[in-house]
């Protein structure tokens, strides 16, 4: 725990921000309550995923150079994200040209954490004291498995939270269908997915499905919506910040 | 936006509507998953598999022309014919003239994708030839006058009551149980007429092996042997990747590539061919001709980020994992080569503007290439491939408009902030009105295939500044 970055910067996902900011909210609750003196450096907008997802690097570029400028002197990094922060550590490489701005975003990129994975890992806490007392299946997010290697610390952070039951879910790491810009362009493709998905949730009959990603929650959400399903989707950080009910 | 591209958004969102397709993927898909696993038990250590296998095709790709020549050498010591084809045009014009010089009248196939990229029956029967494809998945779907659903299994997408009902309709057999081993023995008999009366069998390759000289097979009802020795006249067509460097390295592609592609130890037949008939065997083809096929392989080749695509042992794993593919099936992209591969290996060897629109047919998932066996990152080429989309400039001029404006929007913190409060505002306006859902919300493209996403009060940043602060 000594070794632990007392300091950390919150990179809040665009539409985190605009669209979930309870997501946000819950991540920043959760580390101030592990001891973390949390910045938001209010210069932040979007990483570029969107643009670069759909090839359009020139207009992707200028969103990485600016999270470097904006993140740069950050000792450590922390997004309530998956996909998010394999933009930066995963593709910023790719995305900018060989030169010092490539370097730091490199160097950045590697102190750049998901939220449950700078919990368990960098912090070493597994246990930040939640409380939930409901039936909860967990989504294994794409980016965040593939491509960072997340897959045990969400367990282990819900495996601690008092009064949660895990259910397992059957191809708990297929993909939700929302793939951002492909959400939109095959948005039929993409609802059957999540549809797909959400039949596998509906087979463990949990109450909650929840993921580190909250773009997945958003897509799913609406096709719980679309399909009139009971089960609610709940971002995992969102979670970490229940304690008990009584005091809520 | 191309026809291609129009055409394939209006097929998927047709097939991914298909309940009952969708249940027959997943049921023939599940089975595979299954298979697969077990198939990657029989390796010691799979992830090494990976790591060697991808070491040997990298090294073959590397250095392509040499062992291409190489093979050529010798294999033509045996007395086969080596044919270099550009394109598909050259290799389609070689075979007709085979056909007519040596007056083939019936042709019978082994599976082959090669050919199906080249369409290749197609101009044999304009030659006066008549062609049977020999694969029972291939038969069907043949039968059915459909190219081939996927790489590996042709007929993935039918029921074996579908297949009965096709066989009622074409062959006359009646087979009211549909038990697949009757409806094979059906097959069977309508195949050995052909494979008896043909002057021309065709094969594709599954490995060229340089040092050998050989041509590699892996086959798995047998149709392969008798479709390379029962003819007068053999063809290999084979793209110019299919290359390896060495006999030895078949002890680990062959059962590399069967356990990724349908989880069997190795396939049922694993064939090497040296040449033709030679004078004191008893049977084999008096002719050998082997087609090497550029038709746009070599584009991959002319920058190094994309080279790795030609390791493509094309063993069908990405399809398999794909969502994507498992929602909108084989026929929806409207080209030979489907799923993850083919969306990278299509545009970058037929034409990219007609083609680049496969590449977002992704949801960038990344289980593709945790599955390929050659190790190639599909998902990076698929991005790569979308940036050289939007290069090549056939993108609707309202995405480039609008990522532009992205640009400006996000370039500023308040310019972003200022954006996200008209989203929100004209959400909660839209949906005050009623127009959720409708054409007439902006944000349609979303809520046509979902509920509308929630509209906070306020952003983060604004709940910071007045609560963020301890």
């Amino acid at each position: 725990m000594t070794a632990m970055p007392r300091k950390v910067a919150l990179f809040v996902p665009c539409f985190v921000d605009q669209v979930v900011p309870q997501a946000a909210v819950d991540a920043l609750t959760v580390l101030r309550r592990i001891g973390c003196e949390v910045i938001f450096p209010a210069d932040q907008t979007c990483c570029g995923q969107p643009a670069f997802n759909s090839g359009h690097w020139s207009e992707a570029r200028p969103c990485a150079e600016r999270f470097v400028r904006v993140f740069g002197d950050s000792e450590c990094v922390v997004a309530p994200s998956g996909s998010c922060v394999s933009m930066v550590r995963t593709h910023y490489p790719d995305l900018l040209p060989v030169g010092p701005l490539r370097d730091d975003a490199i160097a950045l990129g590697q102190r750049t954490y998901e939220l449950t994975e700078f919990l368990v890992r960098i912090a070493g806490v597994n246990d930040v004291g939640a409380s939930f007392p409901h039936s909860v299946t967990y989504h294994a997010s794409c980016h965040a498995t593939r491509e960072l290697g997340i897959y045990r610390e969400p367990l282990e952070l819900l495996a601690h939270v008092r009064g949660l039951e895990l259910r397992p879910l059957p191809a708990e790491g297929d993909c939700c269908g929302f793939g951002g810009v492909f959400s939109v362009k095959f948005g039929a493709v993409s609802a059957a997915m999540g549809d797909t998905k959400l039949a596998n949730v509906d087979s463990t009959g949990a109450e909650y499905v929840t993921s580190i990603d909250p773009s997945c929650l958003m897509h799913l959400e609406g096709v719980i919506g679309a399909t009139k399903r009971k089960v609610r989707p709940i971002y995992l950080g969102s979670i970490l910040a229940q304690q008990q009910e009584a005091a809520q | 936006m191309s026809t291609a591209s129009r055409q394939f958004v209006q097929r998927a969102a047709v097939k991914a509507a298909d309940l009952e397709h969708r249940a027959t993927i997943e049921r023939n898909i599940q089975t595979y998953d299954a298979a697969v696993a077990r198939g990657r038990l029989r390796f010691a250590d799979w992830e090494a598999a990976r790591n060697a296998c991808e070491a040997i095709k990298a090294e073959a790709i590397c250095h392509l022309d040499r062992y291409l020549e190489q093979f050529e050498k010798n294999i033509t010591a045996r007395g086969a014919h080596v044919f270099w084809a550009e394109d598909a045009a050259q290799a389609d014009a070689y075979v007709a003239t085979l056909v007519k010089q040596r007056g083939v009248k019936t042709v019978v196939k082994s599976k082959s994708m090669a050919t199906e990229e080249i369409h290749l029956s197609a101009a044999l029967e304009k030659a006066g030839a008549t062609v049977w494809e020999t694969d029972l998945g291939e038969f069907i779907v043949q039968l059915r006058d459909e190219p081939p659903y996927h790489i590996v299994t042709p007929a993935m997408h039918l029921t074996r009551y579908q297949i009965r009902d096709l066989f009622r309709e074409k062959l006359g057999a009646d087979v009211p149980d549909a038990d697949p081993q009757k409806l094979v023995a059906v097959a069977r008999v309508a195949l050995r007429r052909a494979f008896f009366s043909a002057e021309m069998g065709i094969s594709g390759a599954n490995f060229l092996v340089a040092d050998a000289g050989m041509v590699a097979l892996s086959t798995n009802e047998g149709n392969g042997r008798l479709t390379t020795t029962l003819p007068r006249l053999h063809v290999v067509v084979a793209g110019i990747e299919k290359i390896v460097p060495r006999l030895a390295d078949l002890a680990l592609l062959w059962p590399v590539l069967a356990a990724a592609g349908t989880g069997q130890p190795i396939t049922t037949y694993s064939t090497l061919i040296g040449g033709p008939r030679c004078a004191d065997e008893p049977d084999g083809p008096e002719e050998l001709h082997v087609v090497l096929l550029d038709n746009g392989r070599t584009n991959l080749l002319t920058a190094p980020e994309t080279a790795e695509v030609l390791r493509c042992i094309r063993c069908g794993a990405c399809l398999n994992m794909c969502p994507v593919y498992r929602q909108v099936g084989g026929h929806a992209y409207g080209t030979t080569y489907p799923g993850p591969i083919g969306s990278i290996f299509t545009p970058r060897t037929v034409e990219m503007r007609e083609w680049g629109h496969m590449a977002y047919a992704c949801s960038l998932c990344t289980a593709c290439k945790s599955v390929c066996p050659v190790k190639i990152d599909l998902p990076k080429q698929l991005l790569l491939v979308r940036r050289d989309f939007v290069a090549a400039g056939d993108v609707k001029p309202a995405e480039n408009v609008g990522f532009r404006g992205f640009r400006w929007v996000v370039e500023s913190a308040r310019r972003f902030a200022a954006g996200g409060w008209l989203l929100r505002k004209s959400q909660a306006v839209v949906r005050a009105l009623g127009f959720s859902r409708s054409p007439l919300d902006p944000m349609y493209v979303w809520t046509k295939y979902r509920a509308p996403m929630p509209v906070p009060r306020q952003s983060f940043r604004a709940w910071w500044r007045q609560h963020g602060r301890q």
